[in-house]
């Protein structure tokens, strides 16, 4: 690529400067999906607005700083942007060869909260606290880890060309490598975990071209799984009340039933263009419980109103929308499964978060992606967007 | 999405990934929809939610409003009482929860710390009384008889006693001026209800749960101008009730005072003399029942007559209002409601109803002019009149030959009404009635009989008059029992109940003949007659009778005058009502009443009285003696009282005195009068809500002279006067009035009218 030239003026020639060589016809840059990257880093400022008005007058939380979750959240932001930026850096391609590290990595950390090591935090044994104040959630990367190990085992002789499709073999040994964190997930219990790790696998096997049999009869599995964790009782009382506070949130307006409700009058209260900004009464007066993590949606409908809170979920409909578009648009299925699989998982996280607080969907205790609050979780979804930027980044350049 | 030819894959993956895609799409699209579902189309509804949710509303009570007497004499006011309260908030915020500042307290009030505890815990399913059942933001009272030693040892440590106040509040409290007890106009208060309070929640003006609302009387008439508006602080608090902010407040307003026409020792000296009439005539034989009078209940009214102001109305048996102030405890009002206490809450001036006598006589005697009678005819005043074989008496079968309408309502002569009426009875159809003119029954009705006067009293009674269209209705209801029990020559109350059923529809001879002299079906009211002798006083209008002149704000500076308004004028020409004037003076000056009034001042202020008894069957005669001057009109009733002027005679004259300063001589003293004219001005509040009220004398009864006390003139002159040595037997009555109280044995004319059953 570099010619010697007699004279060189800066912006022609073959030659070009360091910034528009970034930017240049086929370049990185250019191959990047900004949509995406837009929207996400909306999200996170939003998220970054609503958790402070969520928490700067919260004491019991902030430890008597306004700023303590605004900042640590501006952080979490900016290492998972790092993050992100690494993952494309390596590419998805390159991180093939990591996925049976990644996994095993995540595996042993999920294995580790069961230890003493573990602590619980809203019932859920989930976490594992680090010094600092700083907690980790393993079974946020688990959902990436399973998303890349069952990709790579199910694409792998389909991209050599040995094979159309993924045989009944390679299927099995995908959801075996699923099962496995999903049932120590369980254990924690952390259902709402459990319930995305499920629809990603789903998503997955669709996305693979596994025969129409996988995948209903994983649905299948899927319904009868649930009826005998009902019935056998595995379930904790406190995941058993929510799911009746679901079905008739007047139950116990004090008790159970109190968060979707105050989170119900606070989104509904909002109208169409909010209290404004700092300005809910439900948020400033602390109605609504775990507002700055899972509840977080519920200051976007009170302080934003209904145009805010669309906005949001425009914003989500981008990411899912563009991550669709790579997933079809990438020539290899390993990139096209990984795609889906976090397209799966992104959307129903959202559905489930935002449906919660809406009264649509049971009370479980998951991040809305970029916009609550959670170091792990945040680091997951910018990875994903560093593995979707990479997929779009290196897929075969139209000749 | 074109780009399955550069990939080479496989449809099924590209179609399954569409499938993935519309999916994602439609579970946003889910979101979206529920959303605005919430935030548009129940947007609102939310939105009152979130404010129930956040706003709390402290409320200050308003200092109720006097009330006064029309000289600015407080009949009802409040006194100062020290009430200690904690604050549950302000407890809360310790780290004890108030644990050791309410042990301290109960220290210094002399309480057991487990009472203090439980009298700031909040009311729930779970707890029993002793516990707050208002709002947790409001102060919560411990006691309100601390005494200034103890709140000022709670005041001046007060850093000791975080969250805890004590200050003065108002309680009600019932003065009784000059001993005025005034208790049955005044009314009480009591507890605010439930209802109530859900009721008045969104208004201008919530209640308290401890607030306390007007049952009766003027408290309950003019409630919300005394009530004032309480204050209201709406506090922004968060989900654990911590006050983040005041949002508004508005401070409470005091309610304002009500000026009354009463005179408080008006009233004293009507609600005194009252009572030592029904005592003396307590220990009159009557020679009906050979008992003395029982005298179980009286009332007399003083009204002014050219407005239709109340200056004194008293209600006899009586009761202490005071008894309700701070919750009536449950033997007090067992006293008050409970069989035996002959109903001291009834107000019987408006309450109370009986047949009026011979104080009805005016009405018929109008009705008659209206007939086309001429007042000054020549009308036979005959022993008795005979009605098919039916007897009617007058009194004594006294005979005064021909006399006009004047003279035979000054003699109270009954055989001109009977004549009278069975002759419009007879024009009317009889039995058969053609388009009657029910001229007797219309009059009664022009002058404002049969409803009620307007009073500002609540549940004033309406009385009755008994015309054809209450006959029917009153047979309709009743036939089907008297036809059961009645039976063709049986017992009396059989044998009327017999010719009830036959014919109680029916307007007869005797009914009319009855209702012409004020007996029979017929029911008043003692201010409904206080109402029709001020109109004749003041030239034929019918005020509505007020007691409130004018509602004045607490500063003074705001009065809003009641003034006298008129629900009609007696049907009396000019010249008829001076004749009837001039007749009813003679009552007082040579007719039935003249023995109550020697030595009085005739030429400087004209008396006119009339007197009645009435019959009750089953019961001793009802007591009327109706009265008035240029100025007042006076009406007492006693039951079971006795004649007209026998009875409640002695007392009226006393009144009259009282106002007039009359001496015993029959000279006027204008410095013991208590009233010689009505007051027209109003007292003066001050801005800074003090009353410039005279002194009132502890009790103006003792410091009048004793009125000079008539003798009753020997026979005749009042035929019911118990002195009356002749007519041992039945002296006054004609015929049985009903028994008001069962109308199963609705009395009907004896044929004899001479003994009774």
């Amino acid at each position: 690529m570099t010619g010697v030239n007699s004279f060189q003026v800066s912006g022609y020639g073959p030659e070009r400067a360091g910034w528009t060589r970034l930017f240049a016809r086929d370049s990185l840059a250019r191959r990047l999906d900004w949509p995406i990257l837009a929207a996400s880093v909306a999200l996170s400022m939003i998220g970054a607005l609503l958790i402070y008005s969520a928490t700067r007058n919260r004491t019991e939380l902030n430890q008597g700083d306004p700023y303590y979750f605004l900042t640590r959240h501006l952080l979490n932001t900016g290492i998972g942007f790092v993050l992100m930026i690494a993952t494309i850096w390596f590419g998805h391609r390159a991180l093939r060869t990591a996925v049976p590290v990644l996994y095993g990595g995540s595996v042993f950390l999920i294995l580790l909260v069961l230890t003493p090591l573990g602590s619980t935090i809203n019932g859920a044994h989930s976490w594992i606290k680090l010094p600092g104040g700083f907690s980790l959630q393993p079974s946020e990367f688990v959902k990436i880890t399973i998303i890349l190990g069952m990709a790579m085992l199910l694409a792998a002789r389909v991209d050599a060309g040995d094979k159309p499709y993924p045989d009944h073999k390679t299927v099995l040994q995908a959801l075996g490598l699923a099962t496995v964190p999903m049932l120590i997930v369980m254990l924690m219990p952390d259902l709402g975990s459990v319930m995305v790790m499920v629809v990603i696998v789903l998503g997955v096997l669709l996305a693979s071209g596994a025969s129409n049999r996988w995948v209903f009869g994983l649905l299948g599995t899927g319904v009868l799984g649930s009826l005998a964790v009902w019935q056998l009782g595995i379930l904790d009382e406190y995941q058993i009340n929510r799911f009746a506070a679901f079905a008739n949130p007047e139950l116990d307006p004090a008790g159970v039933g109190y968060n979707t409700n105050q989170a119900r009058i606070a989104i509904g209260s909002g109208g169409l263009t909010g209290s404004g900004l700092f300005q809910g009464s439900q948020t400033t007066g602390r109605f609504v419980p775990e507002q700055q993590t899972d509840f977080v949606f519920t200051v976007a409908g009170e302080e934003l109103g209904f145009l805010g809170a669309a906005l949001i979920i425009t914003l989500l409909g981008v990411i899912l929308w563009r991550g669709c578009r790579i997933a079809r648009g990438t020539s290899d299925l390993y990139g096209t499964i990984v795609a889906a699989g976090i397209v799966a998982w992104f959307a129903f996280q959202t559905f489930e978060n935002v449906g919660m607080t809406l009264g649509i969907m049971p009370v479980t205790g998951l991040p809305l992606p970029f916009v609550s609050y959670g170091g792990s979780s945040m680091f997951a979804v910018w990875v994903s967007i560093g593995l979707l930027q990479s997929i779009t980044a290196q897929r075969p350049v139209s000749a | 999405m074109t780009n399955i030819p550069e990939t080479g894959r496989n449809t099924r993956v590209q179609t399954r990934l569409v499938v993935i895609q519309i999916l994602v799409l439609s579970l946003l699209g889910t979101l979206g929809g529920r959303l605005w579902f919430l935030q548009i189309r129940q947007g609102d509804e939310y939105a009152k939610k979130a404010s129930g949710n956040h706003v709390q509303q402290v409320v200050q009570p308003a200092v109720r409003g006097s009330i006064l007497d029309t000289r600015g004499v407080p009949l009802a006011d409040n006194e100062t009482r020290l009430v200690v309260s904690a604050s549950r908030t302000e407890l809360l915020k310790m780290k004890d929860d108030g644990e050791a500042v309410l042990t301290k307290l109960a220290d210094v009030l002399g309480m057991k710390a487990q009472d203090v505890r439980e009298k700031v815990r909040l009311c729930d399913a779970k707890t029993p009384q002793p516990c707050w059942n208002g709002s947790p933001y409001q102060p919560i009272p411990i006691t309100d008889e601390a005494t200034p030693k103890q709140a000022l040892q709670i005041r001046e440590r007060a850093e000791d006693f975080p969250g805890i106040t004590a200050e003065p509040e108002a309680v009600r409290r019932y003065t009784a001026p000059g001993k005025a007890n005034t208790a049955q106009v005044l009314g009480y208060l009591s507890p605010v209800t439930d209802d109530e309070i859900q009721k008045a929640q969104d208004t201008d003006s919530p209640f308290l749960r401890s607030d306390q609302v007007g049952r009766s009387g003027l408290e309950r008439q003019y409630d919300k101008a005394l009530r004032g508006k309480a204050g209201v602080t709406r506090y922004e608090v968060d989900n654990l009730g911590r006050v983040i902010g005041q949002a508004e407040s508005d401070p409470a307003e005091p309610g304002s005072n009500l000026v009354t026409s009463i005179d408080a020792r008006v009233q004293r000296v009507a609600e005194y003399e009252l009572n030592e009439a029904m005592k003396a005539a307590r220990n009159e034989f009557d020679r009906n029942t050979n008992t003395t009078y029982k005298a179980d209940a009286g009332a007399v009214v003083v009204m002014e007559a050219k407005t239709g102001r109340v200056v004194a109305m008293a209600s006899n048996p009586s009761y202490d209002p005071n008894a309700w102030v701070g919750g009536i405890s449950a033997k007090d009002y067992k006293k008050l409601t409970g069989k035996n206490s002959n109903y001291p809450l009834l107000n019987r001036a408006i309450q109370g109803q009986a047949a009026p006598g011979s104080i009805f006589k005016v009405v018929s005697s109008a009705a008659a002019v209206e007939a086309g009678y001429d007042f000054d005819g020549r009308y036979d005043c005959s022993g008795s009149y005979d009605v098919g074989g039916q007897i009617f008496k007058n009194f004594e079968s006294a005979n005064d030959g021909m006399i006009s309408i004047g003279r035979a309502l000054e003699l109270s002569c009954d055989t001109v009404y009977y004549r009278l009426a069975h002759e419009e009875w007879k024009r009317d159809g009889g039995m058969k009635p053609k388009k009657p003119h029910d001229y007797f029954y219309k009059a009664a009705h022009d002058f404002g009989l049969g409803k009620e006067t307007g009073i500002d009293l609540p549940n004033e009674v309406t009385g009755r008059v008994p015309d054809r269209e209450w006959k029917q209705k009153y047979w309709e209801a009743n036939k089907d029992a008297w036809c059961k029990t009645g039976k063709k020559g049986g017992s009396y109350v059989e044998q009327i109940a017999y010719e009830n059923c036959l014919e109680g529809n029916k307007m007869r001879a005797g009914d009319s003949i009855n209702y012409s002299i004020g007996q029979g079906d017929t029911l008043v009211t003692p201010i409904q007659m206080a109402t029709i002798y001020s109109a004749l006083s003041n030239g034929g209008t019918l005020y509505d009778p007020t007691i409130g002149k004018a509602v004045v704000s607490p500063d003074g500076k705001h009065v809003e005058e009641i003034e006298p308004t008129s629900h009609g004028k007696l049907p009396l020409s000019k010249t008829t009502l001076a004749k009837m004037d001039e007749a009813l003076e003679g009552v007082a000056t040579r007719g039935t009443a003249a023995w109550r009034f020697g030595g009085w001042p005739q030429d400087k202020i004209p008396m006119h009285a009339k007197t009645g008894t009435a019959e009750v069957y089953g019961k001793q005669t009802t007591s009327w003696f109706a009265t008035y001057t240029d100025d007042y009109a006076i009406v007492m009733t006693i039951s079971q009282g006795g004649t007209g002027s026998g009875a409640s005679g002695p007392a009226v004259r006393k009144i009259y005195d009282a106002l007039y300063g009359v001496q015993a001589d029959g000279s006027l003293d204008k410095n013991k009068a208590l009233m010689a004219k009505p007051v027209a001005a109003l007292p003066k509040i001050k801005a800074d809500g003090t009353i410039a009220a005279p002194k009132m004398p502890e009790d103006p009864v003792k410091e009048l002279l004793p009125a000079p006390q008539g003798t009753p003139p020997p026979g005749g002159d009042d035929p019911t006067a118990p002195q009356n040595p002749q007519n041992p037997q039945d002296p006054q009555a004609t015929v049985e009035p009903p028994a008001t109280g069962n109308r199963q044995t609705r009395r009907r004319t004896r044929r004899t009218g001479r003994t009774r059953p």
